[in-house]
Order: C-alpha cells, then sequence, then structure tokens
C-alpha cells in the first residue's frame, strides 16, 4: 500500500514538473500566436492586445500557470488557437489514435518479442537462436526512418495497402466495413512500429531468460530430470518477469518516440502530428497538452509493468 | 581482434576525413541549381562504347531532356565526356557565372550527377557529401556537450551525495523517462521557429546536448559513487587531499573507459535525432544541406516511387549508425575495457 501511494506521488511529481517545464519553455520562447497577425496591417495594435487579453495571454506566467493548473485538475487543458476548440477535446481524440496504433504495435511487438525469446532460449546457441540474434542486431541498427520510408515506398509502389491517413474517403457503409478499413490503414504503421522495437525487445528477453535461473536452480532442475522447455517455459519465464516488467513501462516511451516519427511520415492524425503542428504554429496549449499526455502515458505504462510484476512475482507482494 | 580494431579505426578515419573535407572533393556546389536536369536519375558510368571497345577512363554520355514527358531523359552516347581529375567547371550565380576548380568532374557541357539530381537540378551527391559534414559536426559537438555536462552533473552528485545527488538524480530519472522526441520537440517549440543555418546549427547543437546529458550524467555517478567508498580515496583524503584533488587524481580519471562506448552509441542517436527535426522543417533550413532536409524532399510517395535516388542520405545514415555500433562492439571486446 505504501509503495503504491510512494508510486502515485512520484507520478503527480513527474506530471506536475513537465508542465512547470513546459509552460517555462514556452515561455521563454520569442513570439506566439499573434505574432503573426502583426504583419497583417489591417489589425490594429490595439486589437491584438484585446484579443490577447480575451485568451488571458497578457497575465503574468505564474498567474497563467496557476490557472492552467487548476483548469487542468478540471479536465481542461486550454484553448488551441490554430483549431478554436478546447484543447481537451482535440486531445483526447488524437491520443485515442495513437493508443490504438501504439497498443496493438506494443502488443504484436511484444508477442514477437516472447515467443522468439523463448524458443531461441530453448535451442540455446544452436543455429536457431544466432540467427534471431544477428537478425535483431542487424535490425536494430536500422534507423526508423529508413524503415518507415522504404516500407511506405512499397506499399505506394504495389498498391496492396493504403500509405497513408486513417480511412478512406470511399468505403462501404456499416460497421464491419469501417473496421476493415481501419485495418488496411493500420497495416503499415504497425509493422513499421514493430520492426522498430521488437528487436530491441527480443535481445532484452533473452537476455533477461539467461539471466533469470540461477546455475545451481538450473542445475537442480535439470538433474530431477526436468526438459529445458520446461526449465525455461516453467522457471526461468516466471524469473524473467521482474526486469521484464519494468522494460515494458519503459519500452512504452521508446514506442511513443517511433510513434512520433511514424504518424507525421504516413499521416495517422495522432498525438505526435498534433504536437508537431502545433509546434510550427506555435500552439501553446496544445504543446503542453500534448507532452502532458505523452507523461501520462508512460505513467500509465510503469503502473502496468508494476501491475503485471505483482501478478507475476510473490516477492514483490510480500515486500514492504 | 586488434586487426579488427585497426581496420575499422581505419575506416572511422577516412570516413570522417573525407566527410570534413566534403565541400573541397564534391564535383558541384551542393547549392548550385539547373532547373532544366531536375529530377535526373543517376548518371551511367560507362567503360565500354557503343562500338565495344574499353577505355581505360570512364566516361559519362549525355543526357537530354524527353520532349514528350515532363523529367525523363534518354542518354546520347555519341557525345561522350571522360572523367577527369582537377577540371574547370563554371556554375551560375546569379546573373553571372563562376568558375571553379573541382576535384574531380567531366569535361564541359558534360554533367555526372552519381547520384542523380533533386527537384530544383542540385546534384545529390554533392549535397549528401557535404550535408554528412553538417549533420556529423553537429551531432559529434552535441555529444560533447552533453558528456562535458553529465561529467560535471553526475561527479557532482556522486561526490557530494545528499541533496545535490537527490536532485541531480531526481532530474535525470525524469529526462529519462519522457520519450526523447516529444521532450527535443518541446524543446524546440521554446526557439523562434525560422532561423539562418548558423543559428539553426548551434541551436539544434545545444538543443541534443541539452537533452542527451541524462544518460552521461547517471553512468559518472554511479562510476564516481562507487569508487569514492574504495579505501584508496578515503586515504587520499586522511592525508588531507582536497575535493578537486580527490576527484582529479582518483575518481575522474576512471571515466574514459566508460564514456567512450557511451558517447560512440550517442554519436548515430543524435544523427538521427537532427535528420528528424530537419526532417520536419524544425531544423537546419533549406538550402544548406544536411540529411534531414535531403530526406524531407523524399518523403512525399510519389517523388519516392519515381526518384528512388532521393533515399541516397538514408544509405549514409545506415552506414555511419553500423560504422559507430561496430567500432563500440570491437572498442568492448579490446584492452580499453578490460582494463577496468
Amino acid at each position: 500500500m505504501r509503495v503504491l501511494l510512494e508510486r502515485a506521488i512520484r507520478a503527480a511529481v513527474l506530471l506536475f514538473g513537465v508542465s512547470l517545464l513546459s509552460f517555462l519553455l514556452l515561455e521563454a520562447a520569442p513570439g506566439d500566436f499573434f505574432d503573426e497577425l502583426r504583419l497583417n496591417r489591417q489589425i490594429s495594435p490595439a486589437t491584438i492586445a484585446a484579443l490577447r487579453a480575451e485568451y488571458g495571454l497578457d497575465a503574468p506566467l505564474m498567474t497563467r500557470y496557476a490557472r492552467w493548473v487548476t483548469a487542468a485538475l478540471h479536465g481542461h487543458f486550454g484553448y488551441s488557437l490554430q483549431y478554436r476548440v478546447p484543447v481537451e477535446r482535440l486531445l483526447w481524440h488524437r491520443a485515442g489514435n495513437t493508443l490504438l496504433l501504439t497498443g496493438v504495435a506494443l502488443a504484436l511487438a511484444w508477442l514477437l518479442a516472447l515467443g522468439v525469446g523463448l524458443a531461441t532460449a530453448v535451442t540455446n546457441r544452436r543455429w536457431p537462436d544466432r540467427l534471431a540474434g544477428g537478425f535483431a542486431a542487424a535490425l536494430l541498427a536500422l534507423p526508423d526512418v529508413l524503415i518507415t520510408l522504404v516500407l511506405l515506398s512499397i506499399a505506394a509502389h504495389s498498391g496492396w495497402l493504403p500509405a497513408g491517413g486513417m480511412s478512406s474517403l470511399a468505403r462501404a457503409p456499416g460497421l464491419t466495413a469501417a473496421a476493415v478499413d481501419l485495418a488496411r490503414h493500420m497495416t503499415v504503421p504497425v509493422i513499421i512500429l514493430v520492426i522498430s522495437i521488437a528487436p530491441g525487445l527480443l535481445q532484452h528477453v533473452r537476455h533477461a531468460l539467461a539471466e533469470a535461473v540461477p546455475f545451481p536452480l538450473a542445475l537442480a532442475l535439470t538433474a530431477r530430470g526436468l526438459p529445458r522447455r520446461r526449465v525455461i517455459v516453467r522457471h526461468a519465464l516466471r524469473l524473467a518477469a521482474a526486469p521484464l516488467a519494468a522494460l515494458g513501462g519503459l519500452s512504452l516511451g521508446t514506442l511513443l518516440s517511433a510513434s512520433l516519427l511514424v504518424e507525421a511520415l504516413v499521416g495517422w492524425p495522432g498525438l505526435g502530428a498534433l504536437l508537431l503542428e502545433a509546434v510550427s504554429s506555435r500552439d501553446e496549449y496544445v504543446i503542453v497538452g500534448a507532452t502532458i499526455v505523452s507523461t501520462l502515458f508512460l505513467v500509465c505504462g510503469n503502473a502496468i509493468g508494476d501491475a503485471v510484476l505483482y501478478v507475476t512475482d510473490p516477492r514483490a507482494r510480500t515486500a514492504q | 581482434m586488434i586487426r579488427a580494431r585497426r581496420a575499422i579505426l581505419i575506416v572511422v578515419v577516412a570516413v570522417h576525413a573525407i566527410v570534413l573535407a566534403a565541400p573541397w572533393l564534391v564535383p558541384y556546389d551542393p547549392a548550385a541549381q539547373q532547373r532544366l536536369l531536375a529530377f535526373a536519375p543517376p548518371s551511367r558510368v560507362h567503360a565500354i562504347d557503343a562500338q565495344g571497345r574499353w577505355h581505360l577512363r570512364p566516361f559519362v554520355c549525355a543526357i537530354e531532356p524527353s520532349t514528350a514527358i515532363p523529367f525523363r531523359y534518354t542518354e546520347d552516347c555519341s557525345r561522350r565526356y571522360f572523367v577527369r581529375w582537377l577540371v574547370r567547371r563554371t556554375t551560375a550565380a546569379g546573373f553571372t557565372t563562376r568558375e571553379s576548380l573541382r576535384l574531380f568532374s567531366v569535361d564541359e557541357p558534360g554533367e555526372m550527377f552519381l547520384f542523380g539530381t533533386d527537384e530544383f537540378g542540385r546534384d545529390v551527391f554533392s549535397r549528401v557529401l557535404v550535408g554528412a559534414r553538417i549533420s556529423l559536426v553537429m551531432s559529434i559537438s552535441a555529444v560533447c556537450l552533453s558528456l562535458a555536462l553529465g561529467v560535471v552533473l553526475g561527479s557532482l552528485a556522486g561526490y557530494m551525495g545528499g541533496t545535490v545527488d537527490a536532485i541531480v538524480s531526481g532530474a535525470t530519472e525524469l529526462v529519462l523517462a519522457l520519450p526523447w522526441l516529444y521532450l527535443l520537440l518541446a524543446a524546440r517549440a521554446a526557439m523562434p521557429l525560422s532561423l539562418t543555418p548558423t543559428e539553426a546549427f548551434v541551436i539544434i547543437m545545444a538543443l541534443l546536448g541539452a537533452i542527451g546529458w541524462a544518460r552521461p550524467a547517471r553512468l559518472v555517478r554511479a562510476v564516481v559513487a562507487s569508487a569514492r567508498a574504495n579505501d584508496y580515496v578515503t586515504a587520499a583524503r586522511t592525508a588531507g587531499a582536497s575535493t578537486p584533488h580527490v576527484l582529479r587524481r582518483h575518481l575522474l580519471p576512471q571515466l574514459p573507459v566508460v564514456l567512450v562506448p557511451l558517447a560512440l552509441q550517442l554519436v548515430p542517436q543524435f544523427i538521427l535525432g537532427e535528420t528528424t527535426l530537419s526532417l520536419f522543417g524544425l531544423g537546419v533550413p533549406e538550402p544548406a544541406p544536411s540529411w534531414g532536409t535531403l530526406l524531407a524532399s523524399a518523403q512525399r510517395p510519389q517523388v519516392l516511387v519515381e526518384a528512388w535516388w532521393l533515399l541516397a542520405p538514408v544509405v549514409g545514415l545506415v552506414g555511419i549508425c553500423v560504422m559507430y555500433y561496430t567500432l563500440a562492439r570491437t572498442l568492448r571486446s579490446g584492452p580499453l575495457v578490460s582494463r577496468l
């Protein structure tokens, strides 16, 4: 219980710190959204000042920050100057898209890494293990940009799959058709994300499995006649759960970074693409909001990792 | 192993020398446009002519824009231009022309585009090589900056402990926990949007350095904190050694062993960071070539399909990444680390 409370406090401090940091950074930034209006001779300085006052941009930094925190605690994240809607409406919509993309990619990448990791751990150091290891190392050296551009060009060239966007304009009505359409659009970005994070996960899984069984335990189990497969699957996997659960939370951070690039290049209307547009148009509250939500994702990822650990590892349950 | 290390070191030094000297090696001015030759494919370098005779000196054929389809070119091998060292070439500069000496090129009016040309008819080979210079120098300086920050903060935290340690470690954890691309973009948002190439160079370098300090800092803190507990440190302090002396003489000399491999990992990562920012138009601006700005023009699927040679910077990117990873791996298994 105390551990849980401690975690919650740390998460709150993290979110608070990130929001303050992004506010300070944006305050240091020269110019804001209304500066471009100044170039237009037809808009008088008085009008711009009135607009700034209307959006509350004329208040001192700390007042604005206090206002923002109060609003954020009530679920309001400010107003997007570019889209002219409350930020939270943009955020939840875009965050949902990102969550869909990264959730599917994360699940597939973990399935792949665990499956291949277990299989290669059983065939320790023989050719399947070496092959998978070499393949993972080679994929790890490939930058995400390359994977994205190559897969996109294949998709665009062959026309098998849509190479951008999230839905087709012309699709058959009905829920099933919509789901199929969405799945077709998701295929390319999901493959890119899986390729970009699965090799790293596989190396960690393989390493954790090799480290997990202390040698005397492995010897004892083997001496009792347990086949290697059973030692790995029943014993090593459970022992490896602790480092892997911690990694699970962290892998979300890597995935979010990779997903930002993929979203922008593929045209997936997610959080990363939103942040990028907001940076280019100086849409302050959207920048702050997107940064906060990405941190929130990470906090949730870590919490899920902890929950997995709690379920699989009795030591985590008894530790006070 | 020693031989492999020597080979990779020679490769690394050669690549860096070539990249640093790029502006004097390339056959074209990277910003010079020849709009009539936009999207020209890579020139074929021939050794055998139409009559089947071999030539010791390779040559390229003249290229003619196709009259029917825009951006298609035909080769006309009745006019041949031989590849020579030290060729005088004229380039258009505003309303006048400028003559310059090129290390290797073909006789005028022949054109040799080794990697083809982009949408403005600029030579992609020259742009990739000169762009490598910007990307590489920027990320190496950024790595130096982040290492310097990391060493200062990490050794302070590791040596002083207590509140300083708590603050530095907390900040390190915070920076490491966030998705670094989000962090980079948020920090980029605090800078002016349009920059001159020099400003952009300095700012992006500072941003990368300011975000990348966390990993070195954590490593240095761990090394210093564990070394500090050793008897020889206690002995030195009992003998009256001052804190700067203990740090300089006993603790900091242990750092290169762990910092060099980390730096080798950080360089490719920072190159990718720079590439990503420039790709989104937030890094080094046109017309200065960097790998990101070069890739930005290759993003559109149509261009990607029709003008595949615009992906050339990606080959360089993979090459540099593999080179650094290999160097890190060979050093890790070499005597540098076995001294630990």
